[in-house]
């Protein structure tokens, strides 16, 4: 019975954020174009061929402006750049979505122990952390690029350990706000271990702040790989990334426009629709704020 | 005040030790080997050996950072490896232009984005509530490198304002100022609408207007200093992205600066060079975080009163 009532105010109360989101015409919006990005990231494939339109070179074809054949144009090896982009989508929303996992999970984890048993512990692992902050993200990136050399991976693994403390920060402020309630001291009372008295009592119960911060972190995750890429430490050519297809138009700026037009537009217009979601979401997990 | 100046001050050192050893650390973890990347992929072998124990490279890297760190104190940061020049007059001869430019775009972003914010918070849902708000959300999600290649197509190659690159006069700094300045700009300009709204919403507030206070001064006087706490705190952080930023907006008007010697560094292999480009931004990023705290004590009272 007690199980069922708990079922319908989680229910509820998703439902409830949900209809609070849904009246956020912004936050909408955001989701509608995150919704197709993800949707031309699955079915890149579908839409556009890798092998021949995204890498095969076609030398003959090249710097062709936008036309129906071409919506975006051809860039300098006469590869299609919409082709390009729609499979540049699915590089951004991987390397988003895994740096934040990276980041989340050792930054959560970390916070979360620091949070939870406070003393001389939370003292050793915040003043690391406060250690990585000193190094602004973008820098502490580049210097893990340049030390692990320039590939996919490394790239998401940069950005993921870049983002750890800013996590580490949140959720320690979350989990100390909430370890000393009564249902804590209870699941302690009944003989539960720390680990599961954090990650099934205390973590479900910091979600807001992490839903938040994991969806604008997405955007800023989108946004460090486009500068490692447009800089020459991400995504290598011939592979398609938004901000090495910039770098490579940089050339090209005086005879064609379309080479840095649209891959910038990409990026804008997916950190603005997370941005618009982040916003809405904070607004709807804590209407106070938007009061 | 003193106190705590002194305090913050000394809080600076473990940070820089402890960047300094962060940084150390993982660019240890970089791949090849040095003395061969300075002597050449044909030098032989005893050669190479004979470099890397000149070097101290067989050392172990916590020996290796504690001789770094001495040779630091003495403000040496290395020579380096492509140019065989002391790392740091290498720095120190570019490090006025990353200055200048930091500076330049951090002015243009505080000067616009405070009275922005504020006429947007006194003026909330208004034409120009809204426009300023549409051009702070473009503005935070806009990449700066993107914004600068704009700029150059459109003030540059087609107006001819402007020149594409280089540092040559106040013409030249234009067009990266703004680049460099705009994403921080957006960001501040949103928190100090939200900052002031939720000041001017206070009792005191209602108290003064009630009173009869002008209304210019009501939020001059009352409401905008109480409301630039987060703003402080976040031009604070906004220096870090703009210290990134700035590497971004070298490399795109090839400005002569540090932040396109550590690009080109990094790509260099040149790990002296790369070392000491990041320790100098991240020290200048905890300076900042030192005036920061400095000038939070000064707007707000109760910080101050703590340690007298």
């Amino acid at each position: 019975m007690a199980k069922t009532t708990t079922v319908q105010k989680k229910r509820s109360m998703a439902s409830e954020i949900w209809r609070r989101l849904r009246r956020d015409k912004l936050a909408m919006l955001g989701l509608a174009i995150l919704v197709i990005l993800a949707l031309m990231a699955i079915f890149a494939d579908v839409i556009a061929d890798y092998d021949t339109k995204v890498i095969t070179q076609n030398i003959s074809n090249r710097l062709q402006e936008p036309s129906l054949e071409h919506w975006c144009g051809t860039d300098e090896f006469g590869r299609d750049i919409f082709a390009r982009l729609v499979h540049g989508s699915r590089v951004s929303l991987v390397v988003g979505l895994v740096s934040v996992t990276i980041s989340l999970v050792l930054g959560g984890t970390l916070g979360s122990i620091a949070g939870y048993y406070g003393g001389k512990v939370d003292n050793v692992i915040m003043r690391i952390m406060d250690i990585f902050l000193a190094v602004p993200s973008i820098l502490l990136a580049m210097t893990i690029v340049a030390a692990l050399g320039t590939s996919l991976f490394n790239v998401m693994l940069a950005i993921g350990i870049s983002g750890i403390p800013g996590y580490a920060r949140i959720i320690r402020a979350s989990v100390m706000s909430i370890k000393d309630q009564e249902f804590v001291e209870a699941s302690r009372a009944i003989g539960a271990k720390s680990p599961t008295t954090i990650f099934r009592e205390i973590l479900p119960n910091c979600l807001a702040p992490i839903i938040v911060q994991a969806t604008l972190s997405v955007a800023s995750a989108i946004l460090s790989t486009a500068s490692l890429s447009f800089i020459g430490l991400g995504v290598q050519p011939p592979d398609p990334e938004w901000g090495a297809m910039l770098s490579g138009g940089r050339n090209y700026l005086r005879d064609a426009l379309h080479l840095t037009l649209f891959p910038g537009l990409a990026i804008v217009i997916t950190i603005l629709a997370l941005n618009l979601l982040g916003d809405g979401l904070r607004d709807a997990l804590d209407p106070r704020l938007k009061q | 005040m003193y106190k705590y100046v002194l305090k913050r001050l000394l809080m600076l050192i473990p940070v820089i030790l402890g960047v300094s050893f962060l940084v150390f650390f993982i660019m240890s973890l970089a791949p090849g080997d040095p003395a061969r990347t300075i002597l050449g992929e044909t030098a032989p072998i005893e050669s190479v050996m004979a470099l890397r124990e000149e070097l101290g490279l067989n050392d172990p890297v916590i020996v290796r950072y504690v001789n770094y760190m001495a040779d630091l104190l003495h403000g040496d940061l290395g020579e380096s490896y492509k140019t065989g020049q002391p790392v740091i007059s290498e720095i120190l001869s570019r490090f006025p232009a990353t200055l200048t430019l930091a500076f330049w775009g951090m002015l243009f972003a505080v000067v616009l984005s405070i009275p922005i914010g504020i006429i947007s918070a006194t003026k909330q849902y208004s034409i120009m509530d809204r426009v300023s708000m549409v051009f702070a959300l473009l503005g935070v999600a806009t990449p700066n490198f993107w914004l600068g290649l704009m700029l150059i197509i459109g003030f540059s190659l087609n107006l001819k304002w402007f020149p594409s690159g280089g540092n040559d006069g106040w013409s030249s700094l234009v067009l990266p100022v703004i680049t460099l300045g705009t994403g921080c700009m957006a960001s501040i300009t949103r928190i100090t609408r939200s900052s002031m709204l939720e000041v001017i919403r206070q009792d005191y507030i209602r108290t003064a207007k009630a009173k009869g206070v002008n209304k210019k001064a009501v939020i001059y006087k009352h409401a905008l200093k109480n409301a630039l706490i987060p703003v402080v705190t976040v031009v604070g952080l906004q220096f870090g992205s703009l210290l990134g930023g700035a590497v971004l907006t070298e490399s795109v008007f090839s400005w002569p600066g540090v932040g396109t010697f550590l690009v080109n560094s990094i790509k260099a292999q040149d790990t002296p060079a790369v070392l000491g480009c990041v320790i100098v931004f991240c020290i200048c990023f905890s300076i900042v975080n030192l005036v920061v705290d400095i000038l939070y004590a000064y707007i707000d009272p109760r910080i101050k009163s703590k340690y007298k």
